[in-house]
């Protein structure tokens, strides 16, 4: 049984559907990317999943129990509110603290557990929000464009650690994203989203639609190229990520 | 010790700081300021329909605040320009309020009571009500707090861990409605806003946690009542502005207070 199941969905704001006749599922273990240019309604099809927005059409079924890690594309945290790291973690509900300890450790935030959220660089942030999008052990983790304000090696190396911890756990993952060339490469699945899915397949299968090509304006060096690029430096990465755990 | 008119006032003052507090802590971290402020203003115009029809005017007011907090809402779902939607709604309630009050007749109204508080002829009745009315708007958001807390941080984070993000926001509108109600009565339907934010951005610099920073509120709104009373019992100052007066300088006091970030 899938995970999260949309079948004909449909969204609409202010009568201008963004989504439509989206049929989608994710089982799982499975590592399911959507891609697309901006607008083409990635984040409202996240928002749909999860249930923040009802569905104008169709309908979203969730397994039920499904734990759910979620990795929010923006979080501003408005300076009036204080919060440090362990209540950020603590909610809604307070894992034990050495729970929270081992997970920051894990995902390379040692030492953060006192710190102000507002006070931690882009670099941390992010360690921290994958930190509580583990906390519970996740069935299915959902990252809605999780680096944006990382640098290169910043990103490669995020990328990494949640390949790393998905073999840990096992559980299914759900990117949205335009590192076309990062995410593609662990895929599974791709889907290729503007309003409604324009193709969707195995990475090699989606890089060669002609839809995609159309889509991203990418020729015959597509991203399958910058894939292979990326994993000839593998180790490059790994340098970085010691670098800003330094 | 009820007998007095300053001890009635300041508990007043004191019990609905347990509201204000926590409730103006949300308000704050949301931005709510000007909803707070529409909300408060439309009280008026509850006031005229309660003298209107002789109904009891914090039932009058409530009721006439839950409306216009739903109103609010439902602009806000449809997306539309919250701040001049809010302007609109905020300014034609209170001013329709202050037309249909001068066609009420009978009774010389005395339209400042209102505007800025009578705490001074708060009689036991309106305190235990104040008190009572409190507590409950106190108790719901201690039993809706974490997932309030996390609707307020980031709603596609809440509906992840099973929230209601709508729920949340909703039960915080019935929650300001109340307050309102409870409040005109203390510092006026101007000054409802005051009591709301200033004890909670006070709070701000010398707080770490959510939690701490909406106790604090509560313990400034109840320092700023009781300061405030007896400040106007020696001055013969209006009541419900130096209450506001009194929390203005414990902010300005916890400005040079403030907390070093780390």
């Amino acid at each position: 049984m899938s995970l999260i199941q949309a079948i004909d969905l449909a969204v609409d704001y202010a009568q201008a559907a963004v989504l439509n006749d989206i049929n989608f599922h994710i089982s799982a273990g499975e590592i399911v990317t959507i891609v697309g240019p901006n607008g083409s309604g990635k984040s409202t099809l996240i928002r749909a999943l999860l249930g923040v927005v009802k569905p104008s059409r169709g309908s979203v079924r969730r397994q039920p129990g499904l734990r759910i890690g979620y990795i929010p594309q923006k979080l501003a945290i408005d300076s009036a509110m204080p919060l440090t790291v362990s209540r950020f973690l603590s909610l809604p509900k307070r894992p034990p603290k050495y729970e929270m300890e081992q997970v920051l450790t894990r995902v390379g935030a040692e030492g953060l557990y006192e710190r102000q959220m507002t006070t931690l660089s882009g670099g941390q942030f992010q360690r921290v929000l994958l930190a509580r999008a583990l906390m519970g052990m996740p069935d299915i983790l959902i990252l809605d464009e999780p680096t944006q304000g990382l640098d290169q090696p910043g990103v490669a190396a995020f990328y990494q650690l949640i390949d790393d911890l998905r073999q840990e756990i096992g559980c299914a993952i759900l990117l949205v994203s335009h590192d076309l060339h990062v995410v593609m490469s662990a895929s599974d699945r791709v889907i290729c989203l503007n309003g409604h899915v324009c193709c969707e397949g195995s990475p090699q299968v989606v890089s060669a639609a002609p839809e995609y090509r159309e889509m991203f304006g990418i020729g015959t060096k597509g991203a399958l190229a910058l894939y292979r690029h990326e994993h000839d430096h593998h180790h490059d990465h790994d340098t970085h990520k010691e670098d800003e755990n330094a | 010790m009820l007998d007095d008119f300053l001890v009635r006032a300041a508990l007043a003052g004191v019990g609905l700081s347990l509201a204000t507090g926590p409730l103006g802590a949300f308000v704050v971290w949301r931005r709510m300021a000007y909803f707070g402020d529409t909300i408060a203003h439309a009280a008026i115009l509850g006031v005229a329909i309660s003298l209107a029809f002789s109904a009891s005017i914090f039932l009058g007011t409530l009721a006439i605040a839950v409306l216009v907090g739903l109103i609010a809402l439902g602009l806000e779902r449809r997306g539309r320009s919250m701040d001049s939607a809010l302007g609109v709604l905020s300014y034609s309630a209170l001013a329709l309020g202050l037309v249909a009050i001068s066609f009420v007749k009978g009774t010389r109204v005395d339209l400042s009571a209102f505007l800025f508080g009578d705490i001074l002829t708060v009689s036991v009745m309106q305190l235990g009500l104040i008190w009572a009315g409190s507590c409950v708007v106190l108790a719901l958001l201690l039993w809706r707090w974490s997932s309030m807390l996390t609707a307020t941080l980031n709603e596609e984070l809440a509906a992840s861990a099973g929230i209601n993000p709508d729920r949340e926001r909703l039960v915080l509108i019935l929650a300001l409605a109340v307050v309102v109600a409870l409040a005109l009565k203390i510092v006026g339907a101007l000054l409802i806003g005051a009591m709301l934010i200033i004890p909670a951005a006070a709070a701000r610099g010398i707080a770490r946690t959510p939690e701490v920073m909406a106790g604090v509120a509560i313990l400034i709104g109840m320092f700023a009542s009781v300061v405030g009373v007896i400040a106007a019992g020696i001055t013969d100052a209006p009541a419900g502005p130096s209450i506001v007066v009194a929390a203005a300088v414990a902010f300005g006091v916890s400005l040079l207070l403030r907390f070093p970030e780390k």
